[in-house]
């Protein structure tokens, strides 16, 4: 096979098929990269980036998809990575949970941003489109410890003050009661009374970030340049991402991406009401990173890198995009 | 690259910007909340009223105010004006002195705290030292005398407050002069009044509260006279010649003293009580004027004012405690007598005037000071530039209303009004809680009633609103009549008036309420007798199975009822079931108009008196809408009013008991909310959540909602759930617009994502204005709207500014508000905004109030925030709620029961005083002199205040005579405490005598 004449993903496909004379069953194929993490190929961008980093030769492993499961993937994912250190014992103590492929999950949560970040904070992107869970959390006002030039100082804060069983919050692992809020869609909330941040936040929750200070500061990503190296976010970033502001980049999300992003139901005529679903339930078959070109957000920095893409093609294009539906 | 900039800084818009807006809180409108003290400048012609939230407002002619707020927002005491000067000093309960004075600054008088001032007692000495009970503000405008609680009286200069220490009259150097016997430590405790002597600046009347009074010479510094009081004192007061001085006392008896140089220690010359059932009636012509004296066991809950001349005699029965009353005197300096001609008394929630030169004593009608919450207002609504034929109509009706008032001119008439004649005619339209409707004349600084318009006549109330309660249980005696119109106990909260929309143009007036009922009225030049046409509106429809538990629908009048010359109903809507109307809009073109609850919302055709259609909004699962607010209506008029006097009769005594109770609660309170900090839950809405189908805004407009070739009259509606609902109507044309039905289909409905509450929906058309009201462009007042371009329409929800394409709903350009600064929208108006460099430059921008009480410009079509100001605190709910906008950029909102404050967002429409106050020429020192006086023996506020006013020589003889047959009856005891006041008239002949007497003294001086 010839690098130059590589194809896509779906040529390689057909081709490892015939090659294996497997021709109807579905297979799932991955390779090592140069860090010796398990990576998937299922898309023309990770087949291309595997082809790319074969050094010489490139090892796939081909998988019968029926037989993956959490060994597989997942263990080397980013997702493990995080979630793995905050609840190790939930997995050992499952090991055989059947994980299906990223296109068969919806994505209810991310950490995005982690390489402009300090260390101690984390900002967490909810997906309640995604899901029917309930957001399930509670916040509070309280007092937080500030170092400043001339000492500790004392001011106020925004903190979770319970999070619901069951509810979105809680499921994610990524907030926990007496996290401090310091932004809400990348808007500061220094400043705001408790009642403007719930205002903000609900304004926001069919699509919320928060930025935390997590209480427990043990589970924090320690940023070195493997771990970003692998973590497959900020190896895509684009030069824009170098100097990001939070705020100017929200500023235009707003008067441009987002617009799209939530679509009112239009119904015409006098029929009978149609309050359809309001996300779709799918959380849409690219988990995987895509180059900045074939995102259309991408440009705008690294909060959409990996949300926004996971998002906009995702959902249910007529309902969401068009924002027209005739009954 | 067009996204980086920054938006804002285009230089051109941003000197728009300036020419087109400016923030300024103008003026208060009503009547200040909670007033404390009341004074009066007979030289300014002005009066002070004092707050127990530290404001002074000055009044003078209509139009002249001043406010000054003390920053310590402290209760003001007292209020003395300085005598023959543009100053008044204030005391605060924090014991503070404070000199204000009116200055000249570009042309208008503006009032300015000058110097302020707290008394310091010797080293030492407890705080009670140097607590100022009196204040004397001495004729020589140089010093002020500060009577304290320890007895002795400070004496400070002024303006600048220093202490003249070598002036101080202490206790022990007055106690020198009192014979032994007498001598007691504590009887020089506590100075109770201090008065000048009317006739000699350097003779100080001092009382104390032990009941010693002694005139003290400022010059020898020595006690002149004394008297021996065995009673409590309460007040003191001169008669004008100086020759006699009345003491009133704790027990509600008073005593004449008589002041001659031979008898250093004079005993009284009686001693008297002034109320009692057999009163004896002399053909005299004194006024006598005294608050209280009414037995306390039967009329103690009475707040009376009673005033006596000749054989008439009124006691005036005010709607609230009497803080502080004045007299003013219409005599020139040259006239001959004395001739009290008004009596204005500042009770608690109103100011009345009482006119004293016509017969039968009315009240005069003010042109400020209005008791904006006679009843409690519930709504209200702005209608600007009201046409000239409207306006009188409305005057006329309202002047058929006010026949009982005094057609006196305005008595407190002090500086002169300068700012211009007000642009326009704008009228403030109140709803209150009792039914009733009042028209204000909101174009200048002074708010006016002009009309009160009842709706409870439509309908059967338990207490027939002809059956007068003064006429029941009343006996003849005394001779109560009750003056005021503070009301605040509603009958039937059910009748409360939540919805008006007034049409300037047709003079068609539509008013909803609390239990449902809309009613839609015609202006009407003459009283008539007509049956209400009554319809019922099933919000429900087909939903089945609940049950409507809040309160039930007023009972309408059968038969023809008798409305009197106004607005007149001429057709009800009662929805059912009867929650509260939540919106209404009138169209008076295609006379139709719609209404909407918490549970749907209907359009009714007040021409062909027929409901076109119904529509249900309520969401299937949201119980609580159904259920209705918990209220029972016990609407016995009686029984309430009685109860409320009883709960207020027994608030004294009890203050001790619950304030035991209440320190246990509140440790309870506070140990609950360390256990329990407040939260609030972070959830998405949903379609279940409660109230969504609450319908919050109505809009009729003529668009484009089918396609874009034909445009048709249309009905929007949006929902607490975020849900708008458009309808297509078909309403015939005017010849057959009695024989076809107006028909409405569903054309459309816009589910926001958001779910936030529609606050307001808007059409623009092609040239991006918004839709003239009706009748606009028939008065030739607007111009017609462009119907060639596209139109488009505004939603605005609590969260955001939406605008979509027409007919084809799609999104155009959104202002997420809350996403970007966590506040809500509370308040929305289209504004139209001049410039005020040029004249033919105008815009129409949104004006907006969110709930954190800023006030916000947003552009139009582009939803572009032009500006921000904060406005309104964001805990006061009230008056974030009570906020309403007018066309042109000013609003109301109210910043107490009975206040409200105007501002103003634009350069151009702005309504605020500018008024000058001149030094009238000191004319005769004598004159002002006596006035000041009587302006310091007024100072008492809280107690009863006897007033006697002699015009004529010769009759206080026959007082007296009077006066002497009640002292056998022996009441004392029973009745209130009373404070004196004791003018006698003043001829020139003795004005000449005391001119003459003056002149040598200082010959020998």
């Amino acid at each position: 096979m010839k690098r130059s004449s590589a194809g896509t993903f779906q040529d390689f496909y057909s081709l490892l098929q015939s090659v294996h004379q497997i021709p109807r069953v579905d297979v799932l194929l991955g390779y090592t990269d140069v860090h010796g993490d398990l990576l998937p190929i299922n898309n023309d961008d990770n087949y291309h980036k595997a082809l790319s980093s074969a050094n010489p030769l490139l090892r796939v492993i081909i998988q019968k998809k029926a037989e993956s499961d959490a060994g597989v993937f997942a263990s080397n994912s980013l997702q493990r990575k995080k979630k793995g250190l905050l609840r190790p014992a939930h997995y050992r103590a499952k090991p055989h949970l059947l994980i299906g492929m990223p296109q068969d999950f919806r994505q209810i949560s991310s950490i995005i941003d982690v390489d402009i970040l300090p260390e101690t904070h984390r900002r967490v992107r909810l997906h309640k489109h995604g899901s029917d869970k309930p957001m399930g959390f509670y916040i509070r006002d309280g007092v937080s410890v500030r170092v400043a030039p001339q000492g500790v100082e004392k001011v106020p804060g925004i903190f979770i003050s319970r999070l619901v069983k069951g509810g979105l919050a809680e499921s994610t692992g990524l907030l926990a009661v007496s996290d401090e809020i310091l932004e809400v869609n990348g808007i500061d909330v220094a400043g705001k009374s408790l009642d403007q941040v719930t205002d903000m936040m609900v304004a926001n929750s069919h699509n919320l970030i928060i930025t935390v200070k997590p209480a427990n500061q043990r589970n924090n990503v320690i940023r070195s340049s493997k771990a970003s190296g692998s973590s497959g976010v900020s190896t895509d970033s684009t030069p824009s991402q170098q100097t990001p502001s939070p705020a100017s980049q929200y500023l235009s999300n707003y008067s441009t991406a987002e617009s799209d992003e939530e679509g009112d139901l239009v119904i015409e005529s006098d029929g009978a009401p149609h309050y359809g679903p309001v996300g779709c339930p799918n959380g849409g078959p690219a988990d995987g990173p895509l180059p900045p070109s074939l995102s259309p957000h991408s440009s705008q920095g690294s909060l959409q890198s990996l949300g926004s893409h996971d998002g906009s093609p995702g959902r249910g294009s007529v309902r969401e995009d068009g924002t027209l539906l005739t009954l | 690259m067009r996204r980086f900039l920054r938006p804002g800084h285009d230089p051109v818009r941003e000197r728009l910007k300036r020419e087109l807006f400016q923030f300024n809180k103008t003026v208060e409108h009503g009547f200040p909340h909670q007033p404390s003290a009341l004074g009066y400048s007979p030289f300014l012609h002005l009066m002070a009223i004092g707050t127990r939230s530290g404001a002074i407002k000055l009044y003078g002619a209509p139009g002249v105010e001043f406010v000054g707020l003390h920053e310590e927002n402290n209760t003001v005491m007292q209020i003395h004006f300085i005598p023959d000067q543009c100053q008044l000093v204030t005391l605060l309960d924090d014991n503070s002195l404070h000199l204000w004075s009116l200055k000249q600054h570009s042309g208008a008088s503006e009032l300015w705290e000058d110097h302020r001032f707290t008394l310091k007692g010797p080293p030492g000495s407890p705080p009670s030292a140097a607590q100022i009970t009196a204040v004397l503000p001495h004729s020589s405008r140089e010093v002020l005398y500060l009577g304290t609680e320890s007895g002795n009286i400070f004496v400070v200069e002024l303006p600048s407050f220093g202490v003249l220490e070598d002036r101080t009259i202490t206790s022990e150097a007055v106690l020198r002069w009192i014979p032994e016997d007498y001598c007691n430590r504590r009887s020089c405790e506590l100075v109770e009044a201090l008065q000048e002597h009317p006739k000699n600046p350097d003779q100080i009347l001092i009382g104390y509260s032990r009941g010693l009074i002694v005139l003290w010479d400022r010059q020898n510094n020595k006690v002149t006279h004394h008297f021996l009081g065995s009673q409590q004192l309460e007040n003191l007061s001169w008669q004008r010649d100086g020759s006699k001085f009345i003491s009133c006392h704790y027990d509600g008896s008073y005593t004449q003293w008589p002041v001659s140089n031979d008898n250093r220690q004079s005993l009284p010359l009686e001693n008297l009580v002034p109320y009692e059932p057999m009163w004896d009636i002399h053909n005299g012509l004194p006024y006598i004027i005294f608050q209280g004296g009414m037995p306390r066991a039967s009329y103690g809950d009475r707040h009376s004012i009673s005033v006596i001349h000749g054989s008439q005699q009124i006691a005036f029965d005010f709607t609230s405690r009497v803080i502080d009353f004045f007299i003013i005197f219409s005599s020139e300096p040259t006239a001959e007598f004395d001739d009290p001609s008004a009596m204005v008394v500042l009770a608690e929630e109103e100011l009345i005037v009482i006119d004293l030169k016509s017969a039968g004593w009315p009240a005069v009608h003010p042109p400020y000071l209005a008791s904006l919450h006679c009843s409690a207002i519930t709504c209200s609504h702005h209608v600007s530039n009201i046409p000239l034929k409207l306006w009188e109509r409305i005057i006329s009706a309202g002047s058929k209303q006010n026949v009982h008032f005094s057609n006196m001119p305005w008595p407190i008439d002090g500086g002169t009004n300068i700012a211009p004649d007000p642009p326009q005619r704008d009228l403030l339209l109140t709803g209150h809680e009792d039914g009733t409707v009042r028209f204000w004349d909101a174009s200048g600084v002074c708010l006016h009633l002009l009309y009160k318009l009842s709706t409870v006549r439509v309908f059967l109330t338990d207490a027939d609103p002809n059956d007068n309660m003064n006429t029941m249980g009343e006996d003849e005696w005394p001779p109560l009549r009750k003056v005021g119109t503070f009301d605040p106990y509603s009958d039937d909260p059910r009748l409360g008036i939540q919805k008006i929309y007034l049409c300037k143009y047709s003079g068609y007036l539509a008013v909803a309420g609390t239990a449902g009922q809309v009613l839609v009225m015609e202006l009407n030049d003459e009283g008539a007798e007509h049956v209400v046409d009554h319809v019922e509106a099933d919000l429900l429809q087909d939903q089945e199975g609940y049950r409507w538990k809040g309160h039930e629908k007023l009972k309408t009048r059968d038969g023809p009822v008798q409305f009197e010359a106004g607005f007149q109903p001429f057709v009800l809507v009662q929805c059912q079931p009867p929650a509260v109307v939540t919106s209404l809009a009138l169209h008076s073109e295609w006379k139709l108009v719609a209404f909407g609850t918490s549970h749907g919302f209907g359009l009714f055709d007040h021409q062909q008196k027929r409901l076109v259609f119904v529509k249900c909004t309520l969401h299937p699962s949201d119980q609580l809408a159904l259920e209705g607010p918990l209220s029972r209506v016990k609407s016995l008029k009686k029984s309430l009013r009685q109860s409320f006097r009883r709960i207020r009769r027994s608030r004294v005594s009890s203050r001790k008991r619950r304030g035991g109770a209440n320190g246990k609660f509140d440790q309870g309170i506070l140990q609950e909310m360390e256990l329990a900090p407040v939260q609030r839950k972070i959830e998405a809405r949903s379609a279940e959540d409660s109230f969504t189908g609450f319908v919050r805004t109505l809009y009729f407009a003529d668009t484009f909602l089918r396609d874009s070739s034909r445009h048709c009259p249309s009905l929007w509606a949006g929902t607490n759930g975020g849900t708008v609902y458009a309808f297509c109507l078909r309403v015939p044309p005017a010849e057959r617009r009695m024989d076809e039905p107006v028909r409405a289909e569903q054309a459309k409905e816009i589910q926001l994502m958001h779910r936030a509450p529609v606050v307001s929906i808007l059409v623009l058309d092609g040239r991006n204005i918004p839709l003239p009201e009706p009748l606009e462009v028939a008065h030739d007042l607007s111009k017609s709207p462009d119907m060639q371009g596209s139109h488009q329409l505004l939603v605005v929800s609590e969260e955001q500014f939406k605008v979509f394409t027409l007919p084809k709903v799609s999104s155009k350009l959104k202002l997420k508000l809350t996403a970007l600064e966590g506040c809500r929208v509370r308040k929305v108006m289209v504004a139209n905004f001049g410039s005020c460099k040029t004249d033919d430059y105008n815009e129409n921008d949104l004006a907006v109030l969110t709930n954190l009480g800023d006030i916000q410009i947003i552009s139009l079509p582009f939803l572009k925030l032009q500006i921000r100001y904060p406005c309104i605190r964001k805990e006061d709910v009230s008056g974030i709620a009570s906020c309403v906008f007018t066309k042109y950029g000013q609003g109301f909102y109210l910043i107490s029961p009975s206040e409200f404050e105007r501002f103003s967002l634009s350069t151009k429409w702005l309504v605020e005083p500018r008024c000058v106050v001149d030094v009238p020429e000191v004319s005769s020192n004598n004159h002002t002199h006596s006035r000041s006086v009587m302006e310091n023996a007024s100072r008492k506020s809280s107690q009863c205040l006897f007033s006697v006013t002699f015009p004529f020589p010769g009759v206080q003889e026959e007082v007296q005579v009077t006066m002497e047959k009640m002292v056998s009856k022996n009441y004392c005891t029973q009745y209130s405490m009373m404070t004196c006041k004791f003018f006698k008239y003043c001829s020139n002949m003795e004005r000449c005598y005391f001119l003459l007497k003056k002149r040598e003294s200082k010959k020998r001086n």
